[in-house]
């Protein structure tokens, strides 16, 4: 680790600290429907679409309606993205003539970019047409997103409101955070990006001819405006292959910070904002102290372990001042690989700037149980927050049950209607993730897909199915993953951990909407204080450590430990 | 606490043997099944004992090692079982003494005008009995006819017999109770077997004892986790598979119950049983757990000012003397026109004149006492030729014969202070001679002021409710630092303003004794009727207090809240618990096939074999270890929730994380030094 490293990491959280109020504040005015600085060019063509859609914007849904529209809206994202990977040999914008993508893997993308996962279990440059890239699995990086924002949303109003039986209208809020959040700043980053030097073009590819006389086939494509709400939406599915180190996604130092401060901002800047809407400013600050601990925590144990290196390596007579640099970019060195890899996945991004699967038994444990912790820190856009809340509402009973009364978070008591559906949440991500990895580690087909033998080949299964899961998207690469079994498993595992916990989550903001706001006293255990903050990540540890230390121990931590004594797999 | 029953020691071997036995019958399944956490740990130890038997025939070293795990974990199970029994023999034990009082009772009932006898426990709804001196009364009624002195004592545990007479407040008399003077008849208001003591037997002996809201919540996030677990433990087979190791049915079956929340499992009903009992020893009878529990929310208090936050007389505070007149003087001359006052304001005067202003009492006879009386409202006498009277302002004036503007304005302005500040001015005459003021207030009990502060930091709050006009109510609201009162308060009042905080979301206790308390009693969250109160408002309220006293109202709360966090406490407690269990058998279940993972073998435990069954062993005997904790419930002090909860967090969070740690360690020693493995 050195001085400069963490200063560039310490800068970027600064400038991600100094953007959470003024876009949490944003946000705030966006989804309460009050008049932003867009508002006189957006709002005419917010009405457009209402319209246009038949969509009665005062008409406000309960929980269970605001469900299923999201459901329905999916399904049908889901649907459309599975027909146009199918059929892309006979649409438009296919310039270098891709075939139709296989059911099942067209399964497990679509799966993907629904869920707003962006496991990719091909490589985009040879599969997917320019039409799938942008009309496919673009609009679901937007929608995606949206559709998170809007739950995030929902959940919120549940502790704005007071004896409401309504929580919001789906389809307002998801044209809002498409219009008013995500396509405005995807227009500046992608703009940005240009300027950074990423390609912005219709043509599929260019053909070199290198020094040698040999020709070489460079693919390009619409990268920079795919890059742009990749990160802004947290989805990380890459234009390429090697996502985030190809030099055409990342292609220098400045573009790997705007990439890092895209998709950290929103997620940020929305717990902010649960802390505006909800009224209680310091509440949302308090998580984010929360989230900032242990992210920080997150990225201060992976530099730490990739500096370090490889004492084997180091017996051999490398040279140990760099550290662990396999499969990681010179461009960015340790501090900005491992920053990265720590943020994209205490996020559910998935965008990847360095090849996990390279890095050692710590410091590849630490991205996976930062993906184990539920995805909170800050998590997915919206799926972060809400995510949050769940973990807030256990948090809060178990300090009710200690300090003698019944439970309350932001004035909403906590009862067995909302821990039952707490539970359910919390039961999801072991459910989609240790099932699946146990069978998997069990079937000598699934068995035969791993890159590594050993324990770092447990590790990549169990990878797999967190990142699923959690709908994360980054990969321990090593895994074959484009199989029949893979992709089935994966694209299940997806959908359980967005579809499966949100519905839950729902049913609990619907609960909390329906419940008086009882006004706090001397009681009424505190939930903006540092010591509520440290409870909640005492509970986000233990839940998460309990859940996964003996797979953990299976896996990276044999790793960790046969490194150090010296045995390699 | 005056009444305070004591409680059977811990280990009472009256209670602990027909516990063990208990226990034993509880191991039922259908019995078990609500208590889904012991219920898994039954399951697997059945399930354990079979690989054991399997081993057994067999042959091979291994039954040693399933055996003694599967014996483990049915002491598991025994003990929580146990733990339960042991709450409910002393609760049992409790509302045994009182009711037994009522086994044998004859009851004389009247039935088409003539008088037969039967058992006390056949009585129906309705029954109309007579009970004379001597007697028994056979259930709880209603006096409909006569007027009986009835010692209570059996109940209240106070020797002074109480007047029981037919209409108004104080018809209302307890089966078992015994009429000491006179005659009554009593119509019988409640069915055999649901009086509310049989009730209080209930709910301590678990047949109608339901789950209070908290304690669902809880039962599911317990429930919730063990299914976490169950994952857990099942895919930790297959992921360990791909590397070879077969781990044993046994050891994740071991795993499991270390791991699934057994110690807050086996002792949540314990606790709740526990609250019930702990409410029983301060003489409140409770007619629902959830009442116990909503009790620790309660967010204000409606007290009736007289007997709770004051005394229930006024008493003589100050003499305030006209200009030229003594303090003094005035004083002898106010304990000399209140000898002929026998009333407690009459008492409180002498008491004063002797006291603070030093004035002995006379020993010379007066010429006539002037004794009080409603009509005339002063009292006084005549004597060496003087003729002393004290009493209401108004009278006074009237017997001196001076008109309202004839009075010196010294006067008129003590008589106005005192009013002012709440209290009651009772002017002293001498002949036609206005002497001075006596201030007459409401004293406010000593230490209730701290009571209510520490109520404050509690974050509830306490309202006043009193006759009084705004004026006094509002000068002793002040002194006795409630947060609010209720002046001129109708029982109609009362119903609004708790109807008012609940639509505000605040959970109200009130505690009252009249009939016309019965709507407010059945609207508050918790209720509390005094003993002596009328029927209706004990059928109307949820908890009945059998010492008659209103300030218990601040007890029943502490009790509620400290149910609530003894739960909390053995939670995390449980859950810290696992931290160190993971450290004990992870590193056992794998190291064979990765020798490098004996570093996480933190605590050096003997072998795989020892560490495994330490932990089971730990598991087990930490239920017994804390059943005087569950029983007792964690210490509670009043304090902001901030205090508590840090407090709580570092004594069971902490505690629980680092206690196991060492208790394996111990165990593992033991283990190792008997060779049981």
């Amino acid at each position: 680790m050195t001085l400069i490293g963490w200063l560039q990491i310490g800068f970027l959280l600064a400038l991600v600290l100094a953007a959470i109020k003024p876009l949490g504040l944003y946000m705030a005015k966006v989804f309460s429907g009050e008049k932003t600085f867009l508002t006189p060019v957006l709002k005419p063509l917010e009405i457009g679409i209402y319209r246009l859609s038949g969509i009665d914007r005062d008409r406000e849904q309960g929980w269970l309606g605001y469900t299923l529209a999201m459901l329905a809206f999916s399904v049908a994202g889901f649907v459309v993205l599975y027909a146009i990977m199918r059929l892309q040999a006979y649409l438009p914008v296919n310039p270098q003539g891709f075939a139709a993508v296989p059911s099942d893997l067209a399964f497990n993308t679509a799966s993907s970019f629904v869920t707003n996962t962006n496991w990719q279990n091909y490589s985009g440059e040879a599969v997917m047409s320019n039409f799938t890239q942008m009309a496919g699995l673009a609009v679901q990086n937007f929608l995606s997103a949206a559709t998170g924002m809007a739950l995030a949303i929902a959940v919120t109003r549940a502790f704005v409101r007071s004896k409401a039986e309504t929580v919001g209208n789906f389809w307002v809020d998801t044209t809002r955070a498409t219009l008013y959040v995500l396509l405005p700043l995807a227009i500046i980053v992608a703009i940005a990006f240009i300027f950074l030097g990423l390609p912005q073009t219709m043509d599929g590819s260019v053909t070199a001819t290198t020094l040698e006389g040999a020709k070489q086939v460079i693919t390009l494509g619409p990268v920079a405006s795919q890059e742009a709400i990749k990160q802004l939406g947290t989805n990380g599915g890459g234009f390429f292959n090697a996502n985030a180190a190809h030099p055409f996604e990342n292609p220098n130092a400045i573009a790997n910070y705007l990439n890092i401060f895209a998709m950290l901002s929103i997620s940020a800047a929305m717990v902010y904002m649960f802390g505006q809407m909800t009224g209680n400013r310091k509440q949302g600050w308090v998580l984010i102290s929360a989230i900032a601990v242990l992210l920080i925590a997150g990225i201060g144990i992976t530099y730490w372990a990739e500096t370090a290196g490889n004492p084997i390596l180091t017996s051999l007579g490398l040279d140990p001042s760099m550290g662990n640099m396999e499969g990681k970019e010179v461009r960015f060195g340790q501090a900005m690989s491992t920053l990265y890899t720590a943020v994209t996945t205490g996020l559910s991004d998935g965008g990847v700037n360095s090849m996990i699967g390279s890095y050692t038994g710590l410091g590849g444990l630490v991205p996976m149980f930062l993906i184990h912790l539920g995805e909170v820190l800050p998590g997915g856009v919206g799926s972060g927050l809400y995510g949050l809340v769940v973990f807030a509402v256990l948090s809060v009973f178990v300090a009710g049950l200690m300090v003698g009364r019944t439970p309350e978070f932001l004035g909403k008591k906590i009862e067995s209607r909302e821990m039952k559906f707490a539970m359910l949440a919390v039961l999801i991500l072991p459910l989609a993730i240790l099932d699946f990895s146990a069978v998997s580690a069990m079937l000598p087909t699934a068995v035969a897909a791993i890159g590594t033998p050993g324990p770092h080949g447990l590790s990549e299964i169990l990878y797999a199915y967190t990142s699923a899961a959690g709908n994360n998207g980054s990969a321990m690469a090593g895994l074959s993953g484009n199989t029949v079994w893979y992709n089935t498993t994966l694209g299940i595992s997806m959908l359980i951990g967005r579809f499966g916990y949100v519905v839950p989550v729902m049913a609990i903001a619907g609960s909390l909407a329906a419940k008086q706001k009882i006004p706090s006293s001397k009681g009424t255990f505190p939930t903006d204080t540092p010591l509520f903050a440290g409870l909640l990540i005492g509970i986000i540890l233990i839940l998460g450590g309990l859940q996964f230390f003996p797979s953990l121990a299976l896996g990276p931590i044999v790793e960790h430990f046969a490194m150090m004594s010296g045995q390699t797999f | 606490m005056s009444n305070k029953t004591t409680s059977p020691a811990l280990l009472d071997p009256s209670i602990v043997f027909p516990a063990i036995k208990d226990a034993f019958v509880k191991l039922d399944p259908r019995q078990l099944i609500r208590n889904p956490v012991i219920f898994v740990t039954e399951v697997v130890a059945a399930f354990v004992s079979a690989i054991f038997i399997r081993d057994l025939i067999a042959g091979g070293g291994e039954a040693v090692f399933s055996g003694q795990i599967a014996a483990w974990l049915w002491f598991t199970v025994l003990f929580a079982t146990f733990a339960e029994a042991v709450a409910e023999g002393r609760g049992r034990a409790q509302a045994e003494s009182l009711k037994k009082t009522k086994s044998e009772l004859v009851a004389r009932r009247l039935k088409d005008g003539r008088e037969e006898k039967i058992a006390a426990t056949l009585l129906k709804l309705g029954d109309i009995v007579i009970v004379e001196a001597g007697e028994l009364i056979p259930g709880d009624g209603e006096v409909i006819e006569g007027i009986a002195s009835v010692n209570e004592s059996a109940i209240t545990g106070e020797s002074a017999p109480v007047i029981r007479e037919s209409g108004g407040d104080r018809s209302a008399v307890t089966g078992g109770t015994q009429v000491l003077s006179d005659w009554i008849k009593v119509k019988i208001t409640v069915q055999p077997g649901s009086s509310f003591v049989d009730r209080m037997i209930a709910l301590i002996e678990g047949a109608e004892r339901q789950k209070t809201p908290n304690e669902i919540a809880l039962s599911i996030l317990l429930s919730g986790l063990t299914i976490v677990f169950l994952i857990v433990v099942v895919s930790t087979w297959g992921l360990a598979g791909y590397s070879g190791t077969l781990v044993s049915a046994t050891v994740l079956a071991a795993l499991l119950v270390t791991l699934i929340p057994t110690t807050i499992g086996g002792l949540l009903s314990a606790i709740g049983i526990a609250g019930m009992d702990r409410l029983l020893r301060f003489n409140v009878v409770a007619t629902s757990g959830r009442a116990v529990e909503a009790a620790g929310d309660v967010d204000t208090l409606l007290l009736d000012k007289t007997g709770t936050i004051t005394f229930g007389n006024r008493m003589a505070s100050e003499f305030l003397a006209v200009p030229g007149v003594d303090a003094h003087e005035l004083a002898e001359a106010a304990l000399l026109a209140s000898l002929g006052d026998d009333t407690p304001e009459g008492r409180s005067i002498v008491a004063l004149a002797n006291g603070t202003y030093g004035v002995a009492t006379p020993d010379i006879t007066p010429d006539l006492v002037v004794p009080f009386a409603a009509e005339t409202r002063l009292s006084g006498c005549d004597i060496a030729g003087r003729r002393l009277r004290k009493g209401a302002v108004d009278s006074v004036r009237n017997f001196t014969g001076l008109t309202e503007a004839e009075c010196p304005p010294a006067f008129r302005q003590a008589v106005d202070k005192v009013a002012r500040s709440g209290g009651t001015p009772l002017a002293v005459a001498s002949g036609n001679k206005l002497l001075g003021v006596i201030h007459l207030k409401d004293i406010v009990k000593p230490g209730i002021k701290e009571r209510f502060a520490e109520l404050r930091a509690m974050g509830i709050r306490t309202v006043m409710v009193t006759g009084d006009n705004p004026v006094t109510a509002a000068a002793i609201a002040s002194e006795a630092g409630v947060d609010d009162f209720l002046a001129e308060a109708k029982p109609e009042d009362k119903l609004a303003y708790i109807r008012e905080q609940q639509r505000g979301g605040r959970l109200v206790a009130m505690c009252g004794d009249g009939t016309n308390d019965a709507p407010a009693l059945a609207q508050a969250d918790v209720g509390v009727a005094m003993q002596t109160g009328t029927q209706a408002a004990r059928e109307a309220a949820n908890m009945v207090d059998l010492d008659s006293s209103p300030t218990k109202l601040i007890e029943i709360v502490e009790i509620g809240k400290q149910l609530l966090m003894t739960r909390g406490a053995l939670t995390t407690f449980s859950i810290a618990n696992d931290v160190a269990k993971y450290f004990a058998i992870i590193p056992a279940l794998f190291v064979v096939t990765y020798p490098q993972l004996a570093a996480l073998n933190i605590m050096a435990l003997g072998s795989p074999k020892s560490a495994i069954l330490s932990a089971v062993i730990f598991n087990a005997l930490i239920i017994i270890a804390l059943i005087p904790l569950a029983l007792k419930g964690v210490s509670y002090r009043p304090a902001g929730a901030a205090t508590l909860l840090r407090r709580n967090l570092l004594i069971y969070g902490l505690g629980g994380l680092v206690l196991p740690f060492a208790g394996i360690k111990i165990i593992d020693l033991a283990v190792v030094f008997l060779h049981l493995v």
